[in-house]
């Protein structure tokens, strides 16, 4: 059954081909357009010189900034929420309004605060991969048995053994979901972000606007093609850590 | 102070009473009414009663996990506060953690003790040892039986160097093969180390083949307690005359309890 999971992308990847063939795609260009896309940006670059895997590693480098500071900040205060419903009480509120704003909707401040640069796209991953991962730890830890605490209380752990032995690894089954979630929705967060202008001249959403501005419309689909894939790879990661971190389950 | 010589109270319970009020209906809820109970030091004590009747509130009470509505709990002479790994509790569900093995379950406590990791280890292995678990120590709470889980449980309650073991309905979910095993394997375990139990249960049979103490509480608000004396001795049968004798008695002295 295994083969088969490589089907659809063939399928696709082939009807694309027909129908540019016969002609009806009009500008949009086919797969074997796009292939020379790839060419190019690997050969000359966009702007020439601005090579793909720059492009990229740019890309790859706000993810990870953004990703890493969502990940220490959002984790401990889900802890903390999911553990003391006072402190869910008076957080809660604040954090339901600040959730439904767009991450893009901050860029004007992110601007003023960190100037265009790597600290503006971070901030954007940042705030898109937050929240993800701070919901699903309150809810990770809301969901740990109340027996495990007990068991652990009667067996001598105070507060933060609690905290650190029992709720923590209790709830990293969803930590862990949050954070694929998390890296997802940062990962999408980051190319809008670039394409709106977060510009330092390297990115992929700033390649695939630039194409666009130059009507080169497979480099455009060459963009998008790295964009999924390497979301793709991403979501690979964190499952195969999160087989590795939730072998016992 | 006669505290901690064999015989002595190790628990005292002094009109204690405890009421929980319904999330739903708003509705006080008595579970304990003033009920008076003493535990002995060395003793293997076992509480019935019938499903509801407030067992359970009463050892976790005991273990500090609940706090009274009034009267008091005292152990070793001490009021109870608030739960430690001198009170030692075994739980119905295991309460294992399950992203820890059966040894790392153990160590969990000898950690918090500061007890180092390699000594820990070895510690629990012992501990694993004693409950007959030996070449199951890496394996996750998932892939053991019921009855291997609630003997991890007890290697783990015992490694905290518990002066009570607190006991509720540990063998409740077992199968009755599993159950007449671990009922024999818990009063062989007594024996061997001297500690008090304090074992909840609402199977008659159970209580009376390991209990030297059986105290039957009355229905809901619990507060009339009896105690039956079982002086069978070690290792039990389950056919004999006088088992059958003493558990005939007990059923009556609830049947009586309920209709009223």
């Amino acid at each position: 059954m295994r083969k088969w999971k490589y089907i659809s992308p063939l399928v696709a990847l082939g009807l694309w081909q027909l129908l540019a063939m016969v002609g009806v795609l009009g500008r949009t260009p086919s797969p074997v357009d796009v292939a020379e896309g790839f060419y190019d940006l690997i050969v000359t670059g966009l702007p020439p010189g601005y090579y793909l895997q720059w492009h990229l590693l740019a890309s790859l480098e706000r993810v990870l900034v953004g990703f890493a500071f969502a990940l220490v900040l959002a984790v401990p205060l889900g802890i903390l929420m999911g553990w003391s419903r006072g402190f869910d009480t008076v957080m809660d509120p604040l954090v339901e309004v600040v959730r439904p704003v767009p991450p893009l909707a901050w860029l004007p401040l992110a601007v003023i605060w960190f100037g265009i640069g790597i600290f503006s796209a971070a901030f954007m991953i940042f705030l898109g991969a937050f929240f993800p991962i701070l919901l699903n730890t309150i809810t990770g830890v809301k969901s740990v048995d109340p027996h495990l605490v007990e068991a652990a209380r009667t067996l001598g752990a105070r507060r933060r053994a609690i905290l650190l032995r029992v709720l923590t690894p209790g709830a990293m089954p969803s930590i862990i979901t949050g954070v694929r979630i998390g890296i997802g929705i940062g990962w999408m967060t980051l190319v809008a972000a670039e394409m709106t202008g977060v510009k330092s001249g390297y990115g992929l959403g700033y390649l695939i606007l630039t194409a666009r501005d130059i009507a080169r419309y497979d480099i455009v689909v060459a963009g998008m093609v790295v964009i999924g894939v390497v979301g793709f790879l991403m979501d690979r990661l964190v499952k195969y850590a999160e087989k590795r971190l939730l072998g016992w389950m | 102070m006669d505290v901690g010589e064999n015989g002595g109270p190790v628990v005292e319970l002094r009109s204690l009473s405890k009421s929980f009020t319904e999330k739903k209906t708003g509705r006080e809820l008595e579970v304990l009414d003033h009920l008076d109970m003493e535990v002995r030091q060395g003793r293997f004590t076992c509480v019935v009663g019938p499903t509801g009747c407030g067992k359970t509130t009463l050892l976790r009470l005991i273990g500090g996990l609940e706090v009274p509505s009034s009267g008091e709990v005292r152990f070793e002479g001490r009021p109870v506060t608030g739960p430690g790994p001198q009170r030692g509790m075994v739980f119905q569900e295991y309460a294992l953690f399950p992203w820890r093995t059966a040894v790392r379950n153990v160590t969990f406590g000898l950690s918090l003790k500061g007890i180092p990791h390699k000594e820990a280890r070895a510690l629990a292995d012992e501990y694993l040892e004693t409950v007959g678990l030996t070449g199951h120590e890496d394996l996750y709470p998932r892939e053991l039986s019921g009855g291997m889980k609630q003997r991890v449980a007890i290697a783990r309650t015992l490694a905290a160097l518990p002066r009570i073991l607190l006991m509720d309905e540990p063998f409740a979910s077992l199968d009755a093969q599993t159950r007449n095993g671990m009922q024999e394997f818990l009063v062989d375990l007594w024996r061997r180390t001297g500690t008090s139990i304090v074992f909840v249960t609402h199977l008659v049979d159970e209580a009376v083949f390991m209990g030297q103490e059986i105290v039957g509480l009355s229905r809901r608000p619990a507060r009339v307690v009896r105690t039956f004396e079982n002086n069978l001795p070690y290792p039990r049968s389950r056919t004999g005359a006088e088992f059958t004798e003493l558990r005939a008695r007990i059923l009556e002295y609830l049947a009586v309890e309920m209709s009223e």
